[in-house]
Formats: C-alpha cells, sequence, structure tokens
C-alpha cells in the first residue's frame, strides 16, 4: 500500500497532497471486470484454438476452428454485411442526429416537446422494436394497405434486396434519438457569443451553421460516430429477431453469425475465432477513429465513447 | 454543486441565450427546420401509434380493418392474453434482474470512480485503462467464455447467471461517467473535510455522493433500460420458461401466439409499460444527465 500513497515527484509542488483513498475502493469493480469480461476476452482467444461442441469436453485443436471459421463463405459475407450496416448506419444516422442535435437544442417549446417524444424509442428493447417493426412491415395488415400506398406494401423481410436498407432504417430509428441527445448537449456548449458575432457580420443561419456549428461540435462528432461504429459491431437482438440473418444470408452479420455458429451450430471453436475477429475489429476502429480525434484530446473525452 | 448536472439550458452560462432565442423579433422561423422536426416525430410516433392501437383490436378486427385506423370496438382481451401466459413471472424476473444488476453495478462503480479522480497509485491508473479498454471492445465478442464459465459454474439457468455479467458490463461507461462528474467537486472541499479529520470513506460517502447524486442516479437509470431491455444473455444463458425475462418472453409469445399479432404486440406495451413511467417520473434527471455525461 505505501508504494500506491508515495507521493509523485512533481506534486510536490502544489503543496502536501491529500493522502487519497486507498485502491481498495477499485477492487469490487475491479473483480467483477476482471471476472465476467477481461478473463471471457482471454477466453475467447484460447477457445478459437479449440473444439467444442458446447457441451462435452473441450479438445485442443490447432488452427482447425480458425480453418473453418475463415474459409467458410458465410464468414465473408458476414464481414461485408457487417461493414455495409457500419457505412450506412454512419451515412443515414450522423447527418439526422446532428441536425435533429440541433433542432432541439433551440429554446422553442415546441422543440421541447418534440425532444421529449423523440426519446421514445430508447425506452423499447430491441426485441420489441423488432416485433413491432415485423408487424408493421407486414404486406398484408400492416403500414402499407394502412396507408393505402401500394409501394409501401413490398414483402420488406422477405427480399434480399430491400431488406438490409430495412434494417438500416429500423436501426436509425432506434438509435437515432440517443445520437440526438449527445448532439444536443454537444450544441448547448457552443458559447452563444459566437453566433451574436457572426449575425453582426450578417452571415444566414446556413452560414452559421457551417461554419460555427459543425466546427464547434467536431469532438461530439467523433465521440458520436465512434459509439455508431462500435455500436454496430454489437447490433444483434434486433436483426436476430426482425430477420434472423435472413432471407439467405443478407442481413447475418458478424454477431448474429458468430451466435449462430457457435450456438446453433455448436462449433464454438469457430464461434470464437469470430469474437476474436470482432475484438480485433472494435479495438482497431476505436483507436482509429481516436486518432481522427486528435491527440491532444484526454482519454476521457475519447472515452466518451 | 448541483449545477454541474443540470441542463445546460437551466444553469444558463450564456444568460443572453434565452433572451435571443425567445425574442426572435429579427430572425425568421425556420420553417425547413419545423418541418424536418415534425416529419421525424411522425416516424417516430407511427410504429409506437400503431402498436398501441393494434394491440386494443380483436383479432377479427386486426383482419378486418384498416391497420392504421384505430379499434371500432376497443378490448382488453389481449392483454388479459398475456397476463394469463405468465406474463407477471417474466416481469418479476426482469425486475429483479434489473434491481440485483444495476445496484451492485452502480455503487462498486461509484466506490471506483471515486479512487480514479482522488487517488493515485498503479493499480487505480492500470484499473481505470481497462475499464475505458472495456469501451471500445464489443464485450458480445465474450459470450461464448461466458456461457462456458457459467455452465461450469453450474449457474446455468439461474437469475444470477445473468446478474453477474451485467453487473461487469455495465462498468466501464458508469466509471466513466460518474469520474467526469466527480472531477467537478471542488479539491477544497474535500480538503477541508480531510483536516477535520474525516476518512476518505465518510468523504465519499457524505460528501462526494450528495454532490454528484444527480449524477448517480442518470447512469443507474441508464443501466437499468439496458438490463431490462437486453437479450442476449437470456438468450444463452437461460432455458426454462420460469427463468425467463421480458425481452425473452416477447420472442417467445411470438411462436406461442403465432398469428395473435395483437396479443404480441401487447405484451410489446406491457414489457416497456414500466420505463415509461420511471420515464415520465425521471425524465430531465436522465436527459440532462445523459446530454453532460457525453460531452465531458
Amino acid at each position: 500500500m505505501t508504494t500506491i500513497l508515495k507521493p509523485k515527484p512533481g506534486m510536490a509542488v502544489r503543496g502536501p497532497r491529500a493522502e487519497g483513498p486507498s485502491a481498495w475502493m477499485v477492487v469490487p469493480a475491479l473483480v467483477f471486470f476482471l471476472t465476467f469480461a477481461v478473463v471471457p476476452l482471454l477466453g475467447v482467444v484460447f477457445l478459437s484454438f479449440t473444439n467444442w461442441n458446447g457441451l462435452g469436453a473441450i479438445t485442443w485443436a490447432g488452427l482447425e476452428s480458425w480453418r473453418t471459421a475463415l474459409t467458410d463463405s458465410v464468414t465473408l459475407n458476414a464481414l461485408v454485411v457487417t461493414v455495409k450496416i457500419m457505412v450506412y448506419s454512419l451515412v443515414v444516422q450522423v447527418p439526422i442526429s446532428l441536425l435533429l442535435g440541433v433542432f432541439t437544442a433551440g429554446n422553442q417549446r415546441y422543440r421541447a416537446l418534440l425532444a421529449v417524444l423523440y426519446f421514445v424509442p430508447l425506452l423499447l428493447s430491441s426485441a420489441a422494436v423488432a416485433i413491432a417493426f415485423k408487424a408493421l412491415l407486414d404486406p398484408n395488415f400492416g403500414m402499407g394497405p394502412g396507408l393505402g400506398i401500394p409501394a409501401l406494401a413490398q414483402n420488406w423481410l422477405g427480399s434480399e434486396d430491400l431488406v438490409l436498407f430495412v434494417v438500416i432504417f429500423v436501426i436509425a430509428w432506434q438509435f437515432v434519438p440517443f445520437h440526438t441527445l449527445i448532439y444536443q448537449g454537444g450544441v448547448r456548449q457552443i458559447p452563444a457569443s459566437f453566433y451574436e458575432a457572426a449575425q453582426i457580420d450578417g452571415a444566414g443561419r446556413v452560414q452559421q451553421f457551417i461554419h460555427i456549428t459543425l466546427p464547434q461540435l467536431k469532438y461530439t462528432i467523433i465521440t458520436s460516430s465512434t459509439l455508431m461504429v462500435l455500436g454496430s459491431l454489437a447490433y444483434f437482438d434486433l436483426i436476430f429477431i426482425l430477420t434472423a440473418g435472413g432471407p439467405g444470408y443478407a442481413t447475418r452479420l458478424l454477431p448474429l453469425h458468430m451466435y449462430l455458429t457457435g450456438f446453433r451450430a455448436n462449433d464454438m471453436g469457430a464461434a470464437s475465432a469470430l469474437g476474436v475477429i470482432l475484438v480485433v475489429i472494435g479495438l482497431v476502429l476505436a483507436l482509429a477513429l481516436q486518432r481522427i480525434g486528435g491527440k491532444s484530446r484526454s482519454s476521457s473525452q475519447l472515452e466518451g465513447a | 454543486m448541483a449545477t454541474v448536472i443540470e441542463t445546460p439550458r437551466d444553469t444558463a452560462p450564456y444568460p443572453d441565450e434565452r433572451g435571443r432565442r425567445t425574442r426572435q423579433g429579427r430572425r425568421a422561423p425556420n420553417v425547413l427546420g419545423g418541418l424536418g422536426g415534425w416529419v421525424w416525430l411522425a416516424l417516430i410516433i407511427l410504429p409506437v401509434y400503431y402498436v398501441v392501437i393494434t394491440s386494443l383490436k380483436n383479432q377479427a378486427g386486426f383482419f378486418g380493418s384498416n391497420p392504421l385506423a384505430p379499434p371500432t370496438e376497443p378490448t382488453l382481451v389481449n392483454y388479459r392474453t398475456v397476463l394469463e401466459a405468465d406474463f407477471v413471472r417474466y416481469f418479476a424476473n426482469s425486475v429483479i434482474v434489473t434491481l440485483g444488476s444495476v445496484i451492485p453495478a452502480t455503487a462498486v462503480s461509484f466506490m471506483a470512480a471515486y479512487a480514479v479522480v482522488r487517488g493515485h497509485g498503479r493499480i487505480i491508473a492500470s484499473a481505470n485503462t481497462l475499464f475505458l479498454l472495456g469501451l471500445a471492445i464489443p464485450l458480445q465478442a465474450t459470450i461464448i467464455p461466458i456461457y462456458f464459465m457459467i455452465t461450469r459454474a453450474s449457474l446455468y439457468d439461474t437469475l444470477l447467471a445473468l446478474i453477474l455479467p451485467s453487473i461487469a458490463f455495465a462498468i466501464p461507461i458508469s466509471v466513466l461517467i460518474l469520474s467526469n462528474f466527480l472531477r467537478d467537486v471542488p479539491r477544497e472541499l474535500f480538503e477541508s473535510m480531510r483536516l477535520d479529520g474525516c476518512s476518505e470513506f465518510t468523504m465519499m460517502w457524505r460528501l462526494a455522493l450528495p454532490l454528484v447524486r444527480p449524477a448517480v442516479v442518470t447512469i443507474a437509470i441508464y443501466n437499468a433500460l439496458h438490463v431490462w431491455n437486453g437479450f442476449l444473455f437470456p438468450l444463452i444463458l437461460t432455458q426454462s420458461p420460469d427463468k425467463r425475462v421480458l425481452p425473452l418472453s416477447l420472442w417467445a409469445f411470438q411462436d406461442e401466439f403465432t398469428v395473435n399479432i395483437p396479443a404480441v404486440l401487447a405484451a410489446v406495451v406491457l414489457s416497456t409499460l414500466p420505463l415509461v413511467v420511471l420515464y415520465a417520473l425521471a425524465r430531465r434527471q436522465l436527459v440532462s444527465g445523459l446530454t453532460a455525461g457525453f460531452n465531458k
């Protein structure tokens, strides 16, 4: 313990330092996190070199599971689907939630009311959202015939061409409200004097948005995008219930592919290899986005993610 | 001090903001923005409206009427069907799992955040790094080892199996947000308490906790939302109907009721109702805490 409490060099400058809490305070959280996050993280690497059907004994398999996972054409397809969903989600969600964030940051009464209602999708579980949209998108009893617009009475979830866009829409429906909140908070931190100065200079609304709001929101955009990108590596329940990865393999993205390989095809080794791939992709993307954010940012801002 | 957590609108860091925006004299209203806002509202509300009205239709009404028209004879029969299908048990399971996860998760995260902000040394620093790393990693990728551990510990198909990993998964974001708020507590306050001879534990309990209580509530609600709505852990770690939690029961209802869509949607409404009530009660708290928490 004494080593922990020993003041570092440089600290003496600020005068005698409070002793501070001892390390035991961090121990309960650390124990939980080590046991159910760090150990499983190491475990998934270990299991990717084994054969296991989920019930019987675990046997060493060397690279066999990796070979199975990587040579399976479904894995490549799952990667492509994951990237597509990730990119399209960003393209759709960033502008919408940014604009809505700016919109709800205004102080008009009706905007405050709308902001209250915008939050509603966040209260629904992914299971509820998926079930609701499944019913809503039904070509016979859903919104298509309801609104009397034949174009909306498609077999949305049964068509390989349409289903990916449906999934991207439903994901946006569920998660844009959260990102709107983040942007709303970001916009409200921009000093009003910036806008006043711009107004005096005769800048219009659009110019103010482009020259003040957007640059000022740089870090908010990075935080929110990081969350979206990492989130798209975790979309599981929504798609599992909505499409189960189908039709065919059209919406079988990586996390779902991992689940189905492990718990349906009972190949836990290959599923673990897919898990490792997921972890690596997540880490690489998080670090890359941190780079874009610039090195000057404190770690807490980065991990606002 | 409570001002750190409240909405910037209330703290009014820019006193002239309010006047400027509400007067609006010189500026034309933003028609395009308003229009977009209402269009998005329609997109948000349509599915919710559809779910609610459909849950009030009987089977014949569902198949016979316009899907978006309100029911001609509203009925609660679907709600009875759902309640008779063991819904109360699933509800109770969800409550147990949510409280059982959120209370310990918030407590250990608060202590850890306190240590991270106030303490120093290698253990605390590396713990913090580890938590931050946890934010960058899709923890869902670890479900297979978790399944392995839970089955080997003979916890498979118990509610505890859902609680333990849920606590662990809630820790990174909780520690991050709580420590962001704890950093705003002036050092002098701790200093003066220390000179009065208070222990660190007393300072945490008597000084830090009351000052960041709004942030603690926010993070507790945020975690509760996640656990309440969680689907993956229940799917892989439980099996028998009497251990089912609500999201899993929705999925099971789908198979059970098959074509009885109104009943399935009634279950959706019932499972969401507690969160709607919570939102109605604690909206300001949750929203302001989240907007502030993610912008630090």
